[in-house]
Formats: structure tokens, C-alpha cells, sequence
């Protein structure tokens, strides 16, 4: 088992691909943690005070819990996740064993676009982390 | 599975401690405890997911700030397991990613049992991660007392010892959390050991 070590390059990479695909299109935060509830990188609007550290460890443990849900029905794991808000909304996706993308969004974008871009920011978030472990 | 996170672009890194023990044992007010003593700047908000009865449902989380090492800001987040016997499931979620580990002992003599089931409880779930106590650290804490010169039977040091402590062979603090005595002892010794066990692995090599 090993210990998850960010490197610079890494972490620049995936946060410029979690700006483009998710931040300009009108998501208000997008964090990304692994499963024992750190945050690997957050990115938000300068505006927003969101308490990361809890989120993540509550994320984290919302993603355990549903497991265990999914294993009671036959299921392995649900890999995405999406809570429903008045305003605001959250999905959660898993991108590989160790690491789920968590994105919370307003009225203003809709679901449709935040899998679509979500499942493509996936894929490369699972690269780009493919050569750091 | 992870454990330690290193961001070496923000040079911080991340140590997750869990505090395990029974029910009621005192791992909440361990937390709590360090929670209050702190100044403002080293912790973060304290996160507790409690039921009504005062039993921690989830976990409870503590973020702290512990200085530099090599440059290095060292985040610590304490944890606790819900100890109640049926929240199994959760226990083993809690236990993901751990760096270091606090088993708070009950010295009630009623509890002899449910420490040592506990104990036990603690190695299988380690044991399904591929984890074990020889490799992460872990120290004991015998908690409650300052119950031992009331009439309430407890524990004596010695038995907790032959219970908890043949095996692990660690070091063990004694402790009243709801005072607050022991708490910093028990909270440095496994923050130094948690961080001796990342760094040897990764701040000598160059990375």
C-alpha cells in the first residue's frame, strides 16, 4: 500500500482541466479528495467560505456509506452520487479506487452538463494520476 | 488504498489518526478536550455526527495545525469510531486511510469485556485493509482514572495491561479526559509517532 504523493505538475494538470471543463462553465466548487476523506484539490469561486475539510470527510463517508448500500442490494458501489438542493446541488462521481470528484452546482447549470463534463474530466483525472502511483 | 497525503505543491502533509476504543469510553471527550484547549489558529471546526443519546453515530473529526517539519506544514485529523458494537460497518470506513491509531480503554471493571472485544475488533477490521499494529502506530490510553479511589470497582493498571497491552506492547498513558488529564500526553506521543512513521518512509528519499 502506498502513501498518495502529489507532485506539482500533477496537481497544476488537474486543476486547469477541472477549470475548463467544470469552474468556466459555471460550477460553483469542485473538490477532489481521496477515500480516506483529504482533499487532493479544491477549486472555487474566490467568493465562496465552504468548509472543505469537513465536506471532504463527510463526502468520503457518504461514498462508504452508499457502498455498503449497494452491497446489501448486489451492487459493488454506486459510482456517482447526486443530492438535490433548493439552490444548490452536489454530485459525486468516483474517478479510480482512491479518488472521488465532488461538484456543487446552482440552478444555473444543469445536471446533464455536470455528468457529461464530469465523466470526461474522469477519464483524465484517471490518467494523469495513473503515473503517480 | 491511501494513507498519508503528501502535497508537495502546497508542501503540506496530511495524517489521519483515528481514536478507537468501546462505547462510552471517552473518545469523544478526548477530542473534545483538545478541541477547547486549542487556540483558534492550530484547529479547525470540530465536525460531530451524534445521535440523541450523546453516542457518536458516524465519527467525529477534528482538523489540527501542527507546525513545520522540513518545511513541511504537518495537518493532522483526528477522528473517532462510533464504539458501540453494531456500527461495524462504519468503524471499518472510519479506519480507511489511517496513520495512526489511539485505543482508549475503559477502566470500569463492567467494561473488561468490551475492551478486549474491542481490541479485537480493531485487528480484523485493520486486517481487511492489509493493515496491522506492528506497522501503524498505535499507543493505549487508560481512561476514567480518576474513578479508581471511588467506591466504583475498576480496573487496575496491571490487569488493563494484560488485556490490552501483552500483545501490542506499546506505550500507555493513563488518563481522566473529562478533566483533561493525559489528553495532550496521549495526543503528542501518538502525533509524534504517526509523523516519525510518515516521514521515515518519505521525507529522506527525494522526491
Amino acid at each position: 500500500m502506498a502513501d498518495l504523493i502529489l507532485t506539482q505538475s500533477v496537481l497544476d494538470k488537474t486543476k486547469t482541466e477541472i477549470e475548463n471543463a467544470l469552474i468556466k462553465a459555471g460550477v460553483n466548487t469542485v473538490l477532489l479528495i481521496d477515500e480516506a476523506g483529504n482533499v487532493v484539490t479544491a477549486c472555487k469561486h474566490k467568493t465562496c467560505t465552504l468548509d472543505t475539510t469537513s465536506l471532504a470527510a463527510l463526502a468520503a463517508a457518504n461514498f462508504g456509506v452508499t457502498a455498503q448500500i449497494a452491497k446489501l442490494i448486489g451492487e459493488d458501489d454506486f459510482s456517482l452520487l447526486f443530492h438535490k438542493g433548493k439552490k444548490d446541488s452536489i454530485h459525486f462521481a468516483r474517478i479510480n479506487n482512491d479518488l472521488i470528484l465532488v461538484t456543487i452546482f446552482g440552478e444555473n447549470v444543469s445536471l446533464g452538463l455536470v455528468r457529461l463534463r464530469v465523466a470526461e474530466l474522469a477519464k483524465t483525472i484517471e490518467k494523469a494520476f495513473a503515473q503517480i502511483y | 488504498m491511501n494513507m498519508a497525503l503528501i502535497n508537495l505543491s502546497k508542501k503540506e502533509i496530511h495524517c489521519k489518526i483515528v481514536y478507537y476504543g468501546p462505547g462510552r469510553c471517552g473518545k469523544t471527550t478526548n477530542l473534545l478536550y483538545i478541541y477547547n484547549a486549542m487556540n483558534n489558529q492550530a484547529r479547525s471546526k470540530m465536525l460531530t455526527i451524534e445521535t440523541k443519546g450523546e453516542r457518536t453515530l458516524f465519527f467525529d473529526l477534528l482538523p489540527l495545525n501542527l507546525g513545520k517539519i522540513n518545511g513541511f506544514n504537518i495537518r493532522i485529523q483526528l477522528y473517532t469510531v462510533p464504539g458501540q458494537i453494531i456500527y461495524k460497518a462504519t468503524r471499518k470506513l472510519v479506519l480507511k486511510g489511517v496513520d495512526g491509531m489511539v485505543f482508549v480503554a475503559d477502566s470500569l471493571k463492567v467494561r473488561q469485556g468490551k475492551n478486549m472485544e474491542s481490541l479485537q475488533d480493531l485487528h480484523d477490521n485493520l486486517l481487511d485493509y492489509n493493515l496491522n499494529t506492528e506497522e501503524i502506530p498505535i499507543i493505549l490510553q487508560f481512561n476514567k482514572r480518576d474513578l479508581v479511589p471511588t467506591p466504583i470497582p475498576t480496573l487496575t493498571k496491571e490487569e488493563l495491561e494484560i488485556d490490552l497491552n501483552s500483545q501490542l506492547n506499546t506505550k500507555v498513558f493513563e488518563a481522566a479526559a473529562i478533566k483533561g488529564i493525559g489528553v495532550f500526553e496521549t495526543l503528542k506521543e501518538i502525533s509524534k509517532r504517526t509523523i516519525q512513521y510518515v516521514a521515515r518512509k518519505h521525507l529522506s528519499t527525494n522526491h
